[in-house]
């Protein structure tokens, strides 16, 4: 347009150019958390309901699967998904009421939801193998 | 009078008013989630076995049965809502729409079968 500066404008902040930091990490995984559990999850929670309604063999057809070494895979990666986007989502319901805005609480606070929902999800699989005897 | 021209307005663009409604719900059901969802998970842990028998024999107390049904409203309420921010952000036009239905027959067909299964464990039928 006429009358305005031609030389090059500064093209940063830019996502290609951006810092990554951890709140960016966090708050891409409270999406991708959330929509996991909306498909995957909640696919193997109705599988897991619907079978134990229908009867024992279905239901022991299920549990084959689930005990396997790709059901526990399957399930310590959801047991994960669920705690990140729990811890994620309780730390957006503290910043709904505007508190932790300040930046190094809101980093702190973000690496604190990787830490908690990964010490979350080792001890909650420690007891499942201790009482379960999988 | 908002924003937006007047003939913006005939047509029908701009805001719809109910996106105040659509966050606080994400948010009551997400604190329905924490208290449902974290029960539903120490309750499995907690169990003896995960054999049928144990399972179904939990899910006829209805201290089991109430939560399950309130879990799977919220649970299923939440999703919907989240799921929907997820449409409106990368999928444009008609396909917006198609998607929109998916979603909405996905959530209503999901929640009925878990509902049903439930009820037929609680009330004996498996």
């Amino acid at each position: 347009m006429a009358g305005r500066p031609t030389a090059p404008r500064p093209l940063s902040p830019h996502m290609t150019i951006w810092r990554w930091q951890v709140h960016a990490i966090v708050s891409i995984l409270h999406r991708v958390t959330g929509n996991a559990m909306a498909i995957g999850a909640v696919m193997l929670f109705l599988w897991w309901l619907v079978a134990a309604a229908t009867g024992a063999e279905a239901y022991a057809t299920f549990l084959t699967v689930a005990t396997g070494w790709f059901g526990i895979l399957v399930g310590v990666g959801f047991t994960w998904v669920f705690f990140q986007h729990l811890c994620s989502g309780v730390r957006h319901l503290v910043m709904d009421s505007g508190a932790g805005f300040e930046i190094g609480v809101s980093r702190r606070a973000a690496t604190a939801t990787l830490v908690v929902s990964t010490l979350l999800t080792l001890s909650t699989w420690a007891v499942i193998f201790s009482t379960k005897g999988l | 009078m908002g924003a937006g021209t007047e003939l913006g307005r005939v047509r029908g663009l701009g805001a719809a008013k109910d996106g105040v409604h659509h966050w606080w719900l994400q948010r009551v059901t997400a604190i329905g989630n924490i208290v449902l969802v974290l029960w539903f998970v120490f309750s499995l842990v907690r169990l003896p076995s995960l054999d049928h028998a144990s399972v179904v024999t939990w899910l006829r107390q209805p201290v089991a049965a109430v939560p399950m049904l309130l879990l799977i409203a919220s649970v299923f309420w939440h999703l919907r809502l989240g799921m929907q921010v997820l449409i409106e952000d990368y999928v444009k036009g008609p396909t917006r729409v198609v998607a929109m239905l998916a979603l909405n027959f996905y959530v209503l067909a999901g929640a009925a079968a878990a509902v049903f299964a439930v009820l037929k464990i609680a009330l004996g039928g498996a």
